[in-house]
């Protein structure tokens, strides 16, 4: 099994790659089209700035690869926002493969949300093994709202989605490499789909 | 619900943990990515190491460290002590640190936190203040607490937040070292002055020490070093003991399967 990490300025990489390294597996990290289609994994990690960080993707030519792209994908924080169509962060036009905007929270509570923080109506292949209300670790300050394609919830001042996935897309707002043993085995499901 | 974190800090110095450490089970104490792995089984929700090597060797010795914290160390975790400018961040975060603490460096040079938000984003910028109350108000200290300043705490961290800091960690100096509870009425001051979390540090003896933080001094996080390092307060009591009390703490749930993937 090949799994390709796509590298482009995100702070998260690494941590990615040591994540899967944990599991037995040794990930490629590549910015190169040819190596990221032929993958039978993608990661799209992210840490960063929506605006800035489409443009990168887009003088690469990332942007049509990652759209195009047949075999399982998983967007993780960043890498899931900029699946969606538009992103408030920098007014950002992003990769529309879920239809929804994303949006900066607003409220009482402190932005970024950062911490450990519990999911739940836990759904699909990513969640298996995974009891509902397990922790994971957040540090975000734009969110997606709770959508059909939904398969995780998390509640922030309003309940918003933790995991999105439609078709070959997989996404988590959390960051399931630094989640301890629950984001290991998220990690592991999305291996074994 | 957004938990309550439980912050144990290790101080490295040459690539090693200082201050005596009483862990069972540690084959080497002093091996700090094997601390950190047992913090992390024991239910830590993130770590700082703070380092207080003083040689020029320090940099290459603190970033190698850095890349094998982080090919351990499955819980989030943050780098301080010394760091001076944007190529030094950029060195631990590449390595695959998820925070960095600053704390001489930005009062020295403000503008270093606006640099280090822009490059690198505000959620991986801590501001550390040290800060000793003199009777009438909260000044900040640096070099560990060595230099006074005419600078005020809460005004500090005010500016900080402005300019760009993700999160701000408090370290009392009256209390550091106590063990008689954390400075409850200048954390939540900041805290509920500022937007952005901020993590108690200093004075913590007693696991209602932080039942008090984290209510009446309304933080986000509590930090402490010795308690956990000695075994006073296991980090799974303490959650227990604060979720009995209707704190939010996470009690993380046993994986299912810890097999290795194969193929």
């Amino acid at each position: 099994m090949k799994t390709v990490i796509i590298d482009y300025n995100a702070g998260n990489v690494r941590s990615v790659y040591y994540a899967l390294k944990r599991l037995g597996i040794e990930a490629e990290i590549s910015d190169n089209p040819e190596r990221i289609k032929s993958a039978d994994k993608v990661i799209f990690p992210g840490v960063g700035e929506a605006g800035s960080t489409m443009q990168y993707l887009q003088s690469k030519g990332l942007d049509t690869v990652i759209r195009e792209l047949t075999q399982p994908v998983l967007g993780i924080c960043l890498g899931m926002q900029l699946l969606c169509s538009f992103s408030e962060e920098g007014n950002t036009k992003c990769l529309d493969i879920f239809p929804n905007s994303v949006k900066l929270f607003k409220g009482t509570e402190k932005v970024p949300h950062v911490g450990w923080n519990s999911i739940f109506n836990l759904k699909g292949d990513l969640f298996k093994n995974i009891p509902e209300n397990s922790f994971v670790y957040f540090v975000h300050s734009y969110y997606v709202e709770i959508l059909d394609d939904t398969v995780a919830a998390c509640n922030y001042m309003q309940n918003f989605s933790a995991a999105i996935q439609k078709d070959n897309f997989y996404a988590v707002q959390f960051h399931p490499e630094k989640s301890g043993e629950t984001g290991s085995q998220i990690l592991k499901n999305f291996l074994l789909i | 619900m957004l938990t309550k974190r439980i912050i144990p800090c290790l101080d490295i110095k040459d690539g090693r943990t200082v201050k005596g450490v009483n862990f069972v089970d540690l084959r080497d104490a002093g091996d700090p990515v094997e601390l950190a792995a047992a913090y992390a089984r024991q239910g830590a929700d993130e770590l700082v190491f703070l380092d207080i090597t003083a040689t020029v060797e320090r940099r290459k010795t603190l970033a190698e460290l850095v890349k094998d914290i982080a090919a351990h160390l499955n819980i989030p975790f943050t780098v301080g002590g010394g760091i001076k400018s944007v190529k030094d961040v950029s060195v631990l975060l590449n390595n695959g640190a998820d925070k960095i603490s600053i704390n001489t460096a930005a009062v020295k040079n403000p503008a270093l936190i606006n640099e280090l938000a822009g490059n690198f984003g505000s959620q991986c910028v801590v501001l550390a203040i040290d800060t000793r109350f003199d009777g009438k108000d909260w000044y900040v200290y640096l070099n560990g607490g060595r230099t006074a300043t005419n600078i005020e705490a809460f005004e500090w961290a005010k500016e900080a937040e402005q300019r760009g800091a993700g999160e701000i960690l408090l370290t009392s100096m009256n209390h550091d070292g106590t063990k008689n509870g954390f400075a409850v009425n200048i954390t939540r001051k900041i805290s509920e002055a500022l937007n952005i979390p901020v993590i108690a540090s200093g004075g913590a003896g007693k696991k209602e020490h932080f039942y008090e933080i984290f209510t009446e001094g309304k933080a986000d996080a509590a930090l402490a070093a010795s308690i956990f390092h000695f075994g006073e307060i296991p980090v799974p009591e303490l959650k227990t003991f604060l979720s009995k009390k209707n704190i939010p703490v996470r009690i993380p749930l046993k994986s299912s399967d810890e097999s290795q993937i194969t193929g």
